[in-house]
């Protein structure tokens, strides 16, 4: 166990966890939005800075990419840490105006007005963990970012339809600002932000549509489990 | 490009995810573009997903996803060159080419880039066409120097003008 | 020539060389860098080939294309040895003279020698021109003599030198030591201390590690490293092996830029030359070392030149920054210890090593030690590569060395860093340049860009044109690096294009705080400096803009006005036949027709300014 302290509050962390997990299961409230213990800590959205004293030096930095190490001290509230939040949460807020969670937690931070030009055509926060979530988690590599700098965008390669999506939907899951939508109609499922429709297979037990024939043909490669596992859904498996 | 081609250039690098740029970039010098088809060779011989190698023919400057232009008009755009005029520079070059940068004309002749700096800072600004450097540009030079890249009918149009 | 397998045996071989190079025989260098390259002097050396060959008849006058001298400006340039004669700005046409006057007779051609700018004396000698009299060129003077595809060239001015002594007399703990005391600073940017990054590495734990030269050159406006790599490639190379031994590395990178296509071919040829020599590869010279050197080329990011992208982009990933909390020394390229260090900084190593740190830190300042190459550029008289011993001040350098201000303006300030660094005013102008000097004035020392602004530079434009650069080259990873960038930019579009409040400077002050606070790597943390600088020194520029709707400097277009002056117009229709969309009417004198004055017509102006450039009168007014 590696002792730290967060607020003044002595708190534990293990070897090779980060500052963020430590706080937020120690019960402290720091915002974030690319972070999700599912997946590799990526250090996009900045949300989540706090000011780290370690020998004797302040610094600010994220608490989602900081490891916790033998006797740091995080503040989580200090003024300097307030103040660039809040300037982050509007730049956030100027990208995706008309997202629920976003605006509020532009309030809860007490972001009140913007003072930049609003983006109208934009909507995705680029905290990337749809594309960490189908990389490290699914494993079907289906999107990605691409572009730099202000262009950057998150697309399926050749901006076309995601053609190893397996439409699984851990991507509709994770979006914190939930622009990426799934369609289920009749026996298929779409991602809509990926252009992508498969068809669906049906349980041999239930008779319901549950899940891609693709995504279960890619399973079935890798998995080595009975040839006739996916023909029952999740369910009628039990 | 044939595959053959492509496979002498994979094995110049080595089968291996290091080698991705490198080979990437022999492609581009070859094509002047990265072909998909290409991509999606490269990736399955060196068993890396599409996906990441997209993010990374996005992600350089050096690569490009459109087929090219013959000529490449590379504008540099160094901050030398700038506080000597590169803007107006280019700015006559998207008038008289009728592109922005990263555009490539419609008769596939002239692609227009523009670069950060090509070091060549003491003679700016600075246009290279095909690698070839052309320094102390002036708004009022755009058009001769463009002239003898020109299509053979467009040649005669820019001649008759003048 | 095999490998040389002791230190004995390249000592004979540097002898043989020397023997066979008589230190009185004419030889004429032609400058092959890029910048004399965009000059022509391609065309100039085939000139002398042909007049050699049909004049020389074998009585042994040898031509040599070397790299960059420096004083790109008055490219192509050539000089004539042993007597150092320098011609400038030559053509083709004028290598028959120059060979028949100065190569046979003895005498100089005058038209071609370099003229004072202001006291209009020809100057004769490379050294006594004003430009290149108060540089000190320890490490980029042999640029000017040797061919960078000829090893020979290197080691018959002493190259590999430094290698033997380290290899053969020194521990690697003491290599390290000399570095250390000679107080050797990075030179690509952040001038951390490279003794020090060394010797973590070489306490880091693990077998294997890695050195990395860094001729990313990504910094818009510098082209020192290039020219190193171009015209000096063994000197780099000697100073990453003798890295190498002092880390404990056996395998080394040189990642370069992709547009340097010529610094490219000339690294690769050292490498290959060094390998067969034995000063590359397994056992160099006999000494039981081994290392060897792969060469990488970046696909032109700016931000791939930070060291974790670097180090990313060489393992096949996108050169995206990573956070370094557990350093590169420690965990780098594939999770080894890495040690990367810049072009120049590399290029420091053999002349320490050789002369030992008592000779090197009498160069320089209390904090900054040796010499800086800056490509000095903008509005200068003389622009190019100079190297400067550190502390000289930026007065010597803009008008000593740099010759002042064309056309008699006024100098307005001076840009170092990049896009990390500031614009220094002219106030500050006696400020000595070292490394803490320039970040204690809000810039930085950088890479060695140095931009000279005169009085039609406007600043806020410099501001606008440096965001507009990072929010295009940031990675795009961090909000507050890619929002922050991309705002500022759009905030400083409103200001040039007299949309601008005084909200907007409060609000490009608390954004710039942010993003360097916020950000993860150093593109993000030093993105503001081009706008607080600015800010800092040029506040009432930026007031102009906005109360006035005035670029006092006349550059920024929107807020520009052409106006033809009637009384002054010759009626001869140039600036009609120049305007691009036809907004200028009027009629042409000829001697049978009065003609009537030119007018622009506002509606239709784009403000390209081809009518101002093309008048001959100057009939045209811009406000
Ligand atoms: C965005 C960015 C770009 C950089 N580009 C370069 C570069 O082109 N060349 C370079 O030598 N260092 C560059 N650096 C600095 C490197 O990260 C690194 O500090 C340097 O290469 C270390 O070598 P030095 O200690 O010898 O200076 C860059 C840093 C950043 C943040
Ligand atoms: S600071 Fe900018 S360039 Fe650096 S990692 Fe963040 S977004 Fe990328
Ligand atoms: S949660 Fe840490 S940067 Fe996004
Ligand atoms: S390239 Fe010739 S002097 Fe620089």
């Amino acid at each position: 166990m590696i002792p730290i302290t967060i607020d003044g509050q002595p708190v534990e962390g293990k070897e090779g966890e980060n500052i963020l997990q430590v706080a937020l299961d120690a019960g402290f409230d720091i915002p974030h939005l690319c972070y999700n213990e599912n997946v590799k800590p990526y250090g996009a959205c900045r949300l989540c800075l706090v000011e780290v004293v370690r020998r004797g030096r302040s610094r600010m930095t994220t608490a989602c990419t900081y490891p916790v190490m033998e006797g740091i001290e995080v503040l989580t509230q200090s003024e300097k840490v307030l103040r660039a939040r809040r300037m982050i949460m509007e730049l956030i807020l100027a990208m995706c105006p008309g997202d629920k969670l976003i605006q509020d937690m532009a309030k809860q931070m007490g972001v009140e007005q913007v003072r930049f030009k609003k983006d109208d055509n934009k909507d995705c926060i680029l905290c990337g963990l749809c594309a960490r979530v189908c990389d490290e988690v699914v494993g079907a590599h289906a999107i990605s970012f691409a572009f730099r700098g202000d262009r950057r965008e998150m697309v399926p390669p050749f901006l076309g339809e995601a053609m190893n999506c397996i439409a699984c939907g851990a991507c509709v899951v994770v979006c914190p600002v939930d622009v990426i939508r799934m369609k289920e109609e009749g026996d298929e499922r779409t991602i809509i932000r990926w252009k992508r429709t498969l068809k669906m297979k049906q349980c041999k037990v239930c008779g319901n549509y549950f899940a891609p024939w693709f995504q279960l043909e890619k399973f079935k490669e890798r998995a080595k489990l009975p040839k006739d596992f996916f023909d029952v859904c999740f369910t009628c498996r039990g | 490009m044939t595959q053959s081609e492509i496979e002498a250039i994979i094995e110049r690098y080595g089968r291996k995810e290091s080698s991705i740029l490198s080979i990437l970039q022999d492609i581009q010098t070859r094509e002047k573009y990265l072909p998909r088809e290409a991509l999606e060779y490269v990736g399955e011989k060196l068993q890396i997903p599409l996906n990441k190698i997209y993010r990374i023919a996005t992600f350089y400057r050096a690569l490009s996803l459109m087929p090219r232009g013959r000529h490449e008009v590379c504008v540099c755009m160094g901050t030398a060159c700038h506080v000597r005029g590169a803007q107006r520079v280019l700015d006559q070059l998207k008038l008289e080419l009728g592109i922005a940068p990263g555009e490539t004309t419609k008769d596939l002749n002239f692609t227009l880039e523009t670069v950060n700096c090509l070091g060549v800072c003491a003679a700016g600004p600075v246009v290279a066409i095909d690698g070839q450097y052309f320094g102390k540009m002036n708004p009022t030079k755009v058009e001769g120097t463009l002239k003898q890249f020109r299509s053979d009918k467009k040649k005669e149009a820019a001649d008759g003008k003048a | 020539m095999g490998r040389l397998s002791s230190p004995q045996e390249l000592e004979k071989y540097r002898e043989g060389i020397r023997r066979r190079r008589d230190p009185h025989q004419a030889f004429i260098t032609v400058c092959g860098g890029t910048g004399c390259h965009a000059s022509g002097c391609h065309a100039v050396v085939d000139a002398f080939k042909k007049v050699i060959q049909e004049k020389a008849k074998g009585n042994g006058v040898g031509l040599r294309v070397t790299g960059c001298h420096g004083f790109c400006e008055r490219g192509p340039l050539v000089v004539l040895h042993p007597q150092k004669v320098l011609y400038q700005r030559v053509k083709p046409e004028d290598a028959p003279k120059i060979f028949e006057e100065t190569v046979l007779n003895g005498k100089i051609v005058e038209s071609l020698l370099y003229e004072h700018p202001t006291t209009g004396e020809k100057i004769v000698s490379e050294e006594e021109v004003p430009f290149y009299k108060k540089q000190m060129r320890i490490i980029f003077g042999n640029n000017g003599s040797i061919d960078p595809a000829q090893i020979e060239d290197y080691l018959a001015v002493g190259g590999y030198q430094a290698l033997c002594k380290a290899l053969f007399s020194m521990k690697p703990e003491e290599v390290i030591r000399e570095v250390k005391k000679a107080n050797l600073r990075g030179r690509g940017g952040g001038g951390f201390p490279a003794g020090l990054k060394w010797e973590q590495c070489r306490n880091a734990p693990g077998e294997i590690k890695y050195v990395i030269c860094n001729a990313d050159e990504g910094d818009p406006g510098a082209y020192m490293d290039r020219s190193l790599l171009e015209g000096n490639p063994h000197s780099v190379l000697e100073g990453m092996i003798i890295g190498a031994y002092a880390i404990g590395a056996h395998e080394g990178y040189v990642f370069v830029r992709h547009e340097y296509p010529l610094a490219v071919v000339n690294i690769g040829i050292a490498i290959q030359q060094a390998r067969e020599l034995g000063l590359l590869g397994k056992e160099i010279l006999g000494s039981g070392f081994s290392f060897d050197v792969q060469i990488s080329r970046g696909g032109g990011a700016f931000v791939a030149g930070e060291s974790t992208a670097l180090m990313a982009t060489i393992e096949g990933n996108v050169g995206e920054p990573r956070a370094k909390h557990i350093h590169t020394v420690i965990s780098g390229l594939w999770d080894r210890p890495t040690n990367l260090n810049n072009v120049e900084t590399w290029a420091n190593v053999p002349l320490i090593i050789d002369r030992g740190a008592d000779w090197y830190t009498q160069i320089g300042t209390e904090g900054s030690k040796g010499t800086k190459i800056f490509s000095l550029v903008g509005k200068v008289n003389n622009t190019g590569l100079v190297e400067v011993p550190m502390g000289i001040t930026l007065r010597e350098i803009v008008y000593d060395i740099g010759g002042g201000i064309p056309g008699g303006k006024k100098l307005k300030a001076v840009q170092t860093g990049g896009p990390s660094g500031g614009c220094i005013p002219e106030s500050l102008i006696d400020l000595p340049v070292d490394f803490d000097r320039l970040t204690e004035v809000g810039s930085m020392m950088g890479s060695g860009g140095m931009i000279v602004m005169d009085e039609s530079t406007c600043m806020v434009d410099v501001a606008k044109y440096f965001m507009n650069f990072l929010k295009d080259e940031s990675c795009g990873k961090c909000t507050s690096c890619r929002e922050g960038t991309r705002r500022m930019h759009e905030i400083l579009m409103e200001i040039t294009e007299g949309r601008g409040t005084l909200d907007h400077l409060d609000l490009l002050e608390e954004l710039g705080w942010v993003t360097a606070e916020a950000s993860l790597c150093a593109l993000g943390g030093t993105a503001p400096n081009p706008v607080l600088s600015t800010l800092r020194y040029f506040r009432d520029e930026y007031k102009e803009h906005i109360l006035n709707k005035r670029c006092p400097a006349k550059v920024c277009r929107a807020l520009l006005k052409y106006r033809i002056l009637s009384d002054v117009c010759t009626m001869c229709g140039r600036c009609a036949k120049a305007c691009p969309v036809e907004a200028i009417s009027g009629k042409v004198k000829t001697k049978k027709e009065k003609g009537i004055p030119f007018k622009i017509d506002e509606q239709k102006c784009i403000k390209c300014g081809m009518c101002f450039e093309s008048c001959k009168f100057e009939a045209i007014e811009v406000q």
